[in-house]
């Protein structure tokens, strides 16, 4: 019982602002200002999403998940499609660890 | 475009992320079952949550024994992230009917957003978002990882941990693939993003890292302001 309490807690909490944008939005219009921020959210965000977390894909060994992310940079240098480029980094890991670490 | 057509184009776009989200929602539903959920209960909250970070987070402070009181208080702080990203995504869908809306953004995570944002060339692009494009691609997200959680609940026993670390660098190879591409185009970009990482990493030395992604980004995104051309 309690499981669910929170299972359904952590719904509406996750909801809540993922909503807010959709209900209020419409009523404004924003300053050209405010439009040039909203369009540098996506790099700005992953950015922060990618480093350090990166490095944290195996705890103890941040190398290994640099590693991981410098295949994919080289990759998406070379306008691979992202599904390459993802399966380059799975690849890269899974060979140091096994070599390697 | 026929709507059927942007459907499908939709969950063509959506692919890269349920491959992704597949093996981690498979480890998520394996470290649910070992803090006590049930298999059920495991999928149920990732048919009502939908937010990964979220849910591992939550599973591993119910495994170290904390309270719900807690684990939803630190769900609300670690989502507020999902505010800002569903400001941008609603920008786009400003166009489109408040009831779809309202289910679109259910569907917005880190993986959707920078997909629907960064993703396709033009393709994707805000003037021809569409709700049936917006709902193929959430759709194809959404059943990755609620499958990949029932399949990680159910086969709890048998998944090396060795897997899950190999493909947890396959949602970074996500980010970086749809980041290089526009910061190569319009050099502001990549200087926000370089930014954003900077302050990520220092801010994240103070504050827990929900509230360090929240504030690089929206602190390295106002770099926008003076940087972007109108056109870019």
């Amino acid at each position: 019982m309690t499981v669910l309490i929170l299972i359904i807690g952590m719904a509406v909490v996750t909801y809540i602002p993922r909503l807010l944008p959709a209900l209020f939005l419409d009523r404004y219009k924003f300053p050209t200002w405010f439009q040039k921020w909203l369009k540098s959210i996506p790099y700005a965000a992953l950015g922060a999403l990618i480093f350090p977390g990166v490095l944290l894909v195996e705890k103890d060994q941040p190398l290994l998940g640099l590693a991981g992310g410098l295949a994919a940079f080289i990759l998406a240098l070379l306008n691979l499609h992202v599904t390459l480029v993802m399966a380059g980094a799975i690849t890269m890991v899974i060979i140091l660890q096994l070599y390697v670490f | 475009m026929r709507t059927d057509t942007k459907f499908i184009q939709g969950i063509k776009a959506g692919l890269p992320i349920a491959l992704g989200y597949f093996p981690i929602a498979i480890a998520f539903g394996a470290l649910a079952v070992q803090a006590q959920l049930s298999w059920i209960e495991a999928t149920l909250m990732s048919v009502i949550v939908f937010a990964g970070a979220s849910q591992f987070v939550g599973v591993s402070m119910l495994l170290a024994g904390a309270g719900a009181a807690q684990i939803i208080t630190t769900t609300l702080f670690l989502n507020m992230r999902h505010l800002i990203m569903s400001l941008t995504v609603n920008d786009q869908m400003r166009h489109f009917p408040q009831s779809w809306k309202n289910l679109l953004s259910f569907g917005i995570t880190d993986e959707t957003f920078a997909l629907l944002t960064l993703g396709g060339t033009g393709e994707s692009q805000g003037k021809e978002w569409t709700p049936y494009y917006v709902a193929g691609l959430m759709g194809t997200a959404y059943l990755g990882w609620v499958s990949g959680t029932a399949v990680g609940g159910l086969g709890a026993s048998f998944i090396p941990p060795e897997i899950t670390t190999a493909m947890t660098v396959g949602l970074y190879g996500l980010f970086i693939g749809l980041l290089v591409p526009p910061a190569r185009k319009f050099l502001s970009y990549g200087v926000i993003a370089l930014v954003s990482m900077i302050l990520n990493t220092t801010l994240g030395l103070f504050l827990d890292s929900g509230w360090a992604i929240v504030l690089a980004t929206v602190l390295a995104a106002g770099l926008g302001i003076v940087l972007v051309k109108e056109e870019a």
